[in-house]
């Protein structure tokens, strides 16, 4: 079995009254991509920003690396080696790419990947380097905040809504991106594009009202299966039958 | 009117001092610190006291004293403004205006009420003076505090785009959230920034003291000047704020060969007109409509017609 690299155990978070992400568990492996998917409202970016340490966690425990960061504040964890390219790109747009891309080169962990790296590994960078990041494209965006994520020298690289917003063209520039990391760095993104979520990752985490109703290797679910959890019908994978829900 | 002009713009150097700790404050931590005049003041008071006590030149004080300044922002922040902003816009409001009330007392206790200066500590630079072409007479200190602002807001901008401490500071002013992922500790973003303000706040201070009297309860008067140089240059640019601070300035020595009272009046009337014009560009950027009318596009409505 392969090292475990990120450990979940009973995690709660809420937004005020309402809890978006009950008593969840999971582990990641190293060089592991786990694909988050779930319909709107399921907890994903809530769980990821738990995650990154910039959403209060109610309950539960986090481990990187088998250390505890269950405590420890966003910049923290970043240093420990767990960063996220979060929902809506957040490049600071009054600074060009290349300042953006030092920031985080600043004040992450060192490692391989420096600036020229990053720009080898993410081709869409070096023609817009010393662009302003609020100038730029949606896919541009999307490279300069991975291509920022990178800089802190990540194990685990949490990616929030990876192909919102952008055309299908910039999604396969990102996914072709992705995949040159994967293996090395361990993936955990939310897709909601279902087909492509089962394609490139190893593993699927379907999230419904804040649980995992639907786990497993991406090439052993059927889509069927994968439909059923996430629109509210759980799934029985041994059976290869849904299953009643419980109200 | 050509002296005056100079006066004014020579005054602007001073308000930009003053001016560029309020906006880093503001810009970095999304503090309004009611308490910045007073800091400057404390500031003024530190050089006049270490200046009278020990008989050190006041450019020595003032050199001591900066330091010293940085660190009361950095114990300022690290007690005082980052516990109150968990709480919303309103209470750092109603802690620095606290906070500006205890200092005024405080200077008040120590000090008394009488006004004080560094002129007669400076010698003869308190009134020398330069003649130009014209007759025209400028006075050497306010030079000085010109070319100190240009160089301090010099200094300024190369940390900010050069070192790593200023594109912390940058990225923790756009987006804390999104610095934090990148690994920038806001805490320590934010007691470097308030360091920098609060020095700002002293060198203006002491800058007061050398050209003019300071009393304890001077520090509201000072912040409202601050106040309006920003909004005049707009918040967030440091060269920004040299600019509305030289405006402010020009404003106020023009309204002051109106009338002694036109000093303040037409630097507050300047500034109700930027914020003014400000507001009625906002409202118009609301409602989807270019920044000026279309009486002020003659060639476009001219085009329009055409089309």
């Amino acid at each position: 079995m392969s090292e475990m690299l990120l450990e979940v155990q009973g995690l709660r978070a809420a937004h005020g009254q309402l809890v978006a992400v009950r008593d969840l568990g999971f582990s990641i492996a190293r060089g592991e991509v786990v694909a988050l998917i779930g319909a709107n409202g399921a907890g994903k970016t809530t769980l990821l920003r738990c995650l990154a340490g910039v959403h209060p966690t109610a309950a539960g425990r986090v481990t990187l690396a088998g250390q505890d960061i269950t405590a420890l504040l966003a910049h923290q964890r970043v240093r420990r080696g767990l960063a996220m390219v979060p929902e809506g790109r957040r490049l600071f747009d009054d600074m060009s790419v290349r300042e953006n891309l030092r920031v985080a080169g600043d004040h992450g962990r060192a490692g391989e990947w420096t600036l020229p790296r990053v720009l080898e590994a993410l081709p869409a960078l070096p023609p817009i380097i010393d662009r302003p990041a609020g100038a730029l494209s949606g896919g541009q965006r999307q490279a300069a905040a991975i291509g920022r994520a990178l800089m802190t020298n990540p194990d685990v690289l949490l990616l929030d809504e990876v192909s919102l917003g952008l055309s299908p063209l910039a999604v396969e520039e990102v996914y072709r991106n992705l995949a040159a990391l994967a293996g090395r760095t361990s993936l955990l993104l939310v897709e909601q594009d279902l087909s492509r979520a089962m394609a490139f990752a190893d593993r699927v985490l379907c999230l419904r009202e804040g649980r995992i109703v639907l786990q497993g290797p991406a090439q052993s679910l059927t889509r069927e299966a994968v439909t059923a959890a996430y629109f509210g019908v759980e799934f029985d994978v041994e059976a290869e039958r849904p299953m009643e829900t419980q109200p | 009117m050509t002296e005056a002009l100079i006066q004014g713009l020579l005054l602007g150097g001073f308000y930009a001092i003053l001016a560029a700790g309020l906006s880093l404050m503001f810009g970095v931590m999304r503090i309004i610190n009611l308490a910045h005049g007073d800091l400057a003041i404390v500031g003024a008071f530190g050089v006049i006291a270490l200046t009278e006590r020990t008989g050190l030149s006041p450019w020595l004080a003032l050199a001591l004293v900066l330091p010293v300044m940085a660190l009361v922002g950095i114990a300022l922040q690290r007690w005082l403004f980052a516990r109150t902003l968990r709480a919303g816009i309103l209470l750092p409001l109603l802690v620095t205006f606290g906070l500006g009330a205890v200092l005024q007392n405080t200077l008040y206790g120590a000090f008394g009420s009488e006004a004080r200066s560094l002129g007669s500590a400076l010698g003869d630079l308190a009134w020398a003076s330069w003649e130009l072409p014209g007759g025209i007479v400028v006075g050497q200190l306010p030079v000085i505090t010109f070319v100190i602002a240009v160089a301090v807001l010099g200094a300024l901008q190369l940390l900010l785009n050069h070192t790593r401490l200023g594109r912390a500071i940058r990225a923790a002013a756009s987006d804390p959230e999104a610095a934090a992922l990148c690994g920038v500790d806001a805490h320590r973003v934010h007691r470097a920034a308030a360091a920098i303000a609060v020095a700002l706040a002293g060198l203006a201070g002491a800058l007061l003291a050398m050209q003019a009297t300071v009393e304890p309860y001077g520090g509201p008067t000072l912040l409202i000047q601050a106040f309006e140089a920003v909004v005049i240059g707009g918040i967030g640019s440091l060269w920004g704020t040299l600019l509305g601070g030289v405006l402010l300035g020009v404003a106020q020595s023009l309204g002051a060969l109106w009338s002694p009272q036109g000093f303040q009046l037409a630097g507050h009337l300047l500034f109700l007109a930027v914020l003014g014009a400000r507001l009625w560009r906002n409202h118009r950027h609301q409602l989807g409509r270019p920044a000026l009318p279309a009486w002020r596009h003659p060639r476009a409505a001219r085009k329009a017609v055409r089309a």
